[in-house]
């Protein structure tokens, strides 16, 4: 990816493109934690060797573009079905990683009963889940996960609670389930926090090497543009705001995973 | 300490400026005076000796444009092994 002539030759890489990449500069809007995900992901597959062995199924939202940016074998479901597809593929494809990649719009939303479906029989597939409080492809209108009083497209006075409810803890909800093995969150808005993720991803992915069950990782994410802040004040936003709501932690590691 | 050193792709970057944020020596800056060629002011490294090669930057990256080097510890090990044998 950079310029080799420039490179130290008596230097050693320590971080260097991941090759689950492709060089496709991403869509998203700077400072948006999605290409900090895909980088995450990437690393994990790297790093345990899955590359050729995944499959990726695409949401819709800001990453529907995703499968450009994955070196993967890929295909992209209708709005909020990701889990419906990477069900299927997995049963043909059992030998193969299967993982969705979804924004809180695509899934909590549109994709509430997918979702929970899929977790609830206990599907051998991981899902990331992106959470910005925001729907950001369509404009930043008001998600099921958008905080009470947030100001959105949709909310312009702020998100009121007792017309349109309280916001979603989704991995609280599905780790109810049985069929889940392994769900957490994790958030992305300071550097220790983007590592603890990067081994959440690596626990989901080998709970599904392992053919544990259903494994998601929540990343609380941050959208500069549709929240109307610059990037860096959307992490403290992240920190300050999102983090009482949306608590990092394990909401559920089954016996079984906690031996892996 | 360490000697580090990155490289950041300019045409990659986004100017976001997390990585200048971040960064504990304070050895990004963002480039004001031009534009890459998406039309963004790109960070920019003063290679002034200060980088220990944290890889801090490229770990809060969202575009991956960072690429970071560091020089190679002198092995440990020897340098014990040498002490050892002197006595």
């Amino acid at each position: 990816m950079v310029d080799m002539v420039m490179a130290p030759p008596e230097m050693q890489v320590v971080y260097d493109y991941p090759d689950s990449l492709t060089d496709t500069p991403t869509s998203y809007c700077p400072g948006c934690t999605h290409g900090i995900a895909h980088r995450l992901v990437a690393e994990v597959l790297d790093e345990l060797g899955l590359r050729e062995q995944t499959v990726l199924v695409s949401p819709v939202g800001c990453s529907v573009f995703i499968y450009q940016y994955f070196n993967l074998d890929a295909c992209v479901a209708p709005h909020g079905r990701a889990p419906a597809m990477a069900t299927g593929i997995k049963r043909m494809l059992p030998n193969h990683i299967v993982f969705t990649y979804q924004g809180d719009g695509d899934l909590v939303s549109i994709g509430a009963a997918e979702i929970l479906h899929a977790a609830a029989r206990g599907e051998k597939i991981t899902t990331i889940f992106i959470n910005n409080a925001i729907y950001g492809m369509t404009g930043g209108q008001m998600a099921p996960t958008s905080l009470p009083g947030q100001k959105t497209t949709s909310s312009p006075t702020g998100r009121d609670i007792v017309s349109t409810g309280n916001p979603i803890r989704m991995s609280e909800v599905i780790a109810q389930l049985d069929g889940a093995a392994y769900i957490v969150r994790r958030s992305l808005h300071d550097v220790a926090s983007i590592r603890k993720a990067k081994k959440a991803i690596l626990t989901a992915f080998k709970v599904q090497m392992a053919g544990l069950g259903f494994s998601m990782v929540e990343l609380l994410s941050s959208c500069p543009t549709n929240w109307g802040i610059a990037p860096e004040t959307a992490l403290e936003w992240i920190e300050q705001n999102m983090l009482p709501y949306y608590p990092v932690g394990d909401f559920k590691v089954r016996d079984d995973v906690k031996a892996l | 300490m360490t000697v580090g050193k990155i490289i950041i792709h300019q045409d990659r970057c986004k100017g976001c400026t997390l990585c200048s944020t971040v960064c504990p020596q304070h050895v990004i800056h963002m480039d004001d005076t031009r534009l890459n060629a998406r039309g963004y002011h790109p960070a920019l490294f003063v290679d002034n000796g200060d980088c220990t090669g944290c890889a801090v930057c490229a770990v809060i990256c969202p575009d991956v444009c960072i690429t970071v080097y560091r020089e190679a510890p002198a092995p440990k090990r020897a340098r014990l092994a040498e002490g050892a044998a002197a006595l």
